[in-house]
């Protein structure tokens, strides 16, 4: 069953069974304008709810990605390497980030469901 | 008498601004700042314009006119010459006041300038990328053993006894705050070029880099491409270089290494008590997210005209300060323009030129010196326009008499060094005549010999 869920530093997340793929969302990619970089995380890191994942480096600014759940790194969108600017075309799709195997899943619990990010925008 | 008379604001303001925001002294504007201090500091009081500009007349003219004297001492600032157009472009008002340009697309004359360092460093150094300059060359120095750490996630850096001492200290105050680690290798006391093994011995699992220096201190060109043989694959070897030799000697790029810096005085600067200088970084284009420092790149606009902008600001203390690469706020940019300037003036001939002079000079200046058996050589590695000599007399006493000739002597290395006490570091460039380097010579059998 997959379902995917937002957070208010504007990072979505899609579960599936205990893999979460998570990346920025299309509104935050919209505001950075040009991405020019990705600082991709190492696989294998491990990281806690709210702690910098990687960040997104733009034509004039850069900014933290948070991770919404505990984890492990298991996988890097390595594409982007190459071509950072799939996050300004497809965000919440082909500009998935990282994929991080969840250490919590209650965690899930506390993030918001797509009607509740758009309207905090 | 108002202690600020540059301050427009009358008593009278100040009183009505106090009182539209509700204070009654200036004081309790600053009630968050933490006391550290209470009393009157221990400076002297004001002065008017005239007096202060009185004041300075009479030190600076206690200050030596270097075009007066004959130089035989470098040390890391050098006397060259510098044709006189160098300062009557870079000094212009365009380049002065967009001399470090936060809006930097404004500025295409001074971003321009600095694109044209930059290429002319990646040619000199033989690297890949340049920013637009440092500080100065320790700080330069420093900076590449940080970016090293954060390249291979490490944190002991070797560092050759035979880089400036000063270089020394400074990378030290950069690193220890860091938690980062930095062992010293000898050098090998009959070339005077590093001990190649003590690094080997000393490298481990967690050194991050090896920092030499050439021409080293001593002047002695060291061998690069023996060094990186030694390295294993993911330790970076950071050589911090004379920027003037590159015209005789070969870039460290085609040696093998990773990252190349150093101090830009002897491209175009005058010595000016050491400062301001800056300072050149080069490094391979894989590191080029792990550098420091702006870098200016050329791009085209709407209408597809050329235009330069600044690149890779995101590791800039203005746009996130906490995960900057640097927190240096100054760059020097203009004196990395002077550079630019000298480099385009003296253009690829006119280096090599100088430099062979500067070679050619300090050569014949060491043979004349050991041929007067007053002095014993003390390294046998190959020099570049720098030397080391042990005389059999006293050295300051023989710099002492030589000042009054109006000739700076060479440089004691018991400044820095107690084993080096009484070793003189002569530098030639080609500024030094042939006549001044005679009469040096002659100078030298004046002094009694001593037993030291």
């Amino acid at each position: 069953m997959r379902m995917r869920k937002f957070t208010k530093t504007h990072e979505w997340v899609e579960v599936e069974g205990n893999v979460a793929t998570i990346g920025i969302t299309a509104h935050a990619a919209e505001e950075l304008g040009d991405v020019t970089f990705v600082e991709l995380p190492e696989e294998g890191k491990e990281v806690k709810k709210g702690d910098a994942l990687c960040a997104v480096e733009s034509v004039k600014s850069a900014s933290d990605v948070y991770s919404p759940v505990s984890g492990k790194v298991i996988e890097v969108n390595t594409e982007l390497d190459a071509n950072p600017e799939i996050i300004n075309e497809d965000a919440e799709g082909k500009g998935w980030i990282v994929k991080l195997e969840i250490s919590d899943e209650s965690e899930l619990n506390d993030l918001l469901t797509e009607e509740e990010y758009k309207s905090s925008l | 008498m108002k202690r600020f008379p540059y301050i427009p604001h009358t008593e009278e303001d100040i009183k009505e601004m106090m009182n539209v925001i509700g204070i009654n002294d200036i004081k309790e504007l600053y009630k968050d700042v933490p006391k550290l201090f209470e009393g009157d500091l221990n400076i002297p009081e004001s002065k008017s314009e005239i007096e202060v500009k009185r004041e300075l007349k009479e030190l600076a003219g206690r200050n030596i006119d270097l075009d007066e004297y004959a130089m035989f001492r470098g040390a890391g600032i050098y006397k060259h010459y510098i044709p006189s157009a160098v300062y009557q472009l870079a000094t212009k008002r365009n380049f002065i006041t967009a001399y470090t340009p936060y809006q930097a697309e404004v500025s295409q004359g001074t971003l321009q300038a600095l694109y044209e360092f930059q290429t002319a460093i990646c040619e000199l150094t033989g690297m890949e990328v340049a920013n637009s300059s440092m500080y100065d060359g320790g700080t330069a120095v420093a900076e590449a053993i940080l970016m090293a750490s954060r390249v291979n996630k490490k944190h002991k850096s070797l560092v050759a006894k035979s880089l400036h001492p000063e270089y020394i200290e400074v990378s030290r105050t950069y690193t220890e705050s860091q938690g980062l680690e930095i062992e010293l290798i000898n050098y090998d006391e009959k070339t005077g070029r590093i001990d190649l093994e003590e690094l080997k011995n000393k490298i481990d699992e967690n050194t991050s880099s090896v920092v030499i220096s050439y021409p080293n201190f001593f002047g002695v060109v060291e061998n690069i491409k023996q060094i990186k043989e030694i390295l294993p694959e993911n330790v970076l070897l950071i050589v911090n270089a004379y920027p003037l030799s590159l015209g005789l000697l070969e870039a460290p790029g085609k040696l093998g290494a990773d990252i190349v810096v150093g101090e830009g005085q002897s491209l175009g600067n005058h010595m000016s008590f050491g400062g301001p200088t800056f300072g050149f970084f080069a490094s391979k284009q894989k590191y080029i997210r792990q550098m420091p420092g702006r870098i200016i790149g050329e791009t085209v606009d709407e209408e597809g005209k050329r235009g330069f902008v600044m690149v890779l600001q995101t590791r800039e203390q203005h746009i996130r300060r906490a995960k900057a690469t640097s927190n240096i706020c100054s760059n020097h940019a203009l004196m990395a323009v002077v550079a630019s300037v000298y480099l385009s003036i003296v253009g690829r001939e006119g280096l090599r030129e100088i430099s062979y002079q500067n070679y050619q000079k300090a050569h014949y200046l060491a043979k004349k010196l050991i041929e007067t058996e007053k002095f014993e050589p003390v390294f046998e590695g190959e020099f570049f326009n720098e030397f080391v000599v042990k005389p059999k007399f006293d050295l300051n006493k023989f710099n002492e008499n030589l000042f009054e000739e109006k000739f700076i002597g060479p440089l004691n290395l018991g400044k820095f060094c107690d084993k080096l006490e009484n070793h003189a570091l002569f530098c030639a460039t080609e500024l030094n005549t042939k006549e001044e380097i005679d009469y040096l010579v002659s100078k030298v059998g004046e002094i009694d010999e001593i037993t030291l």
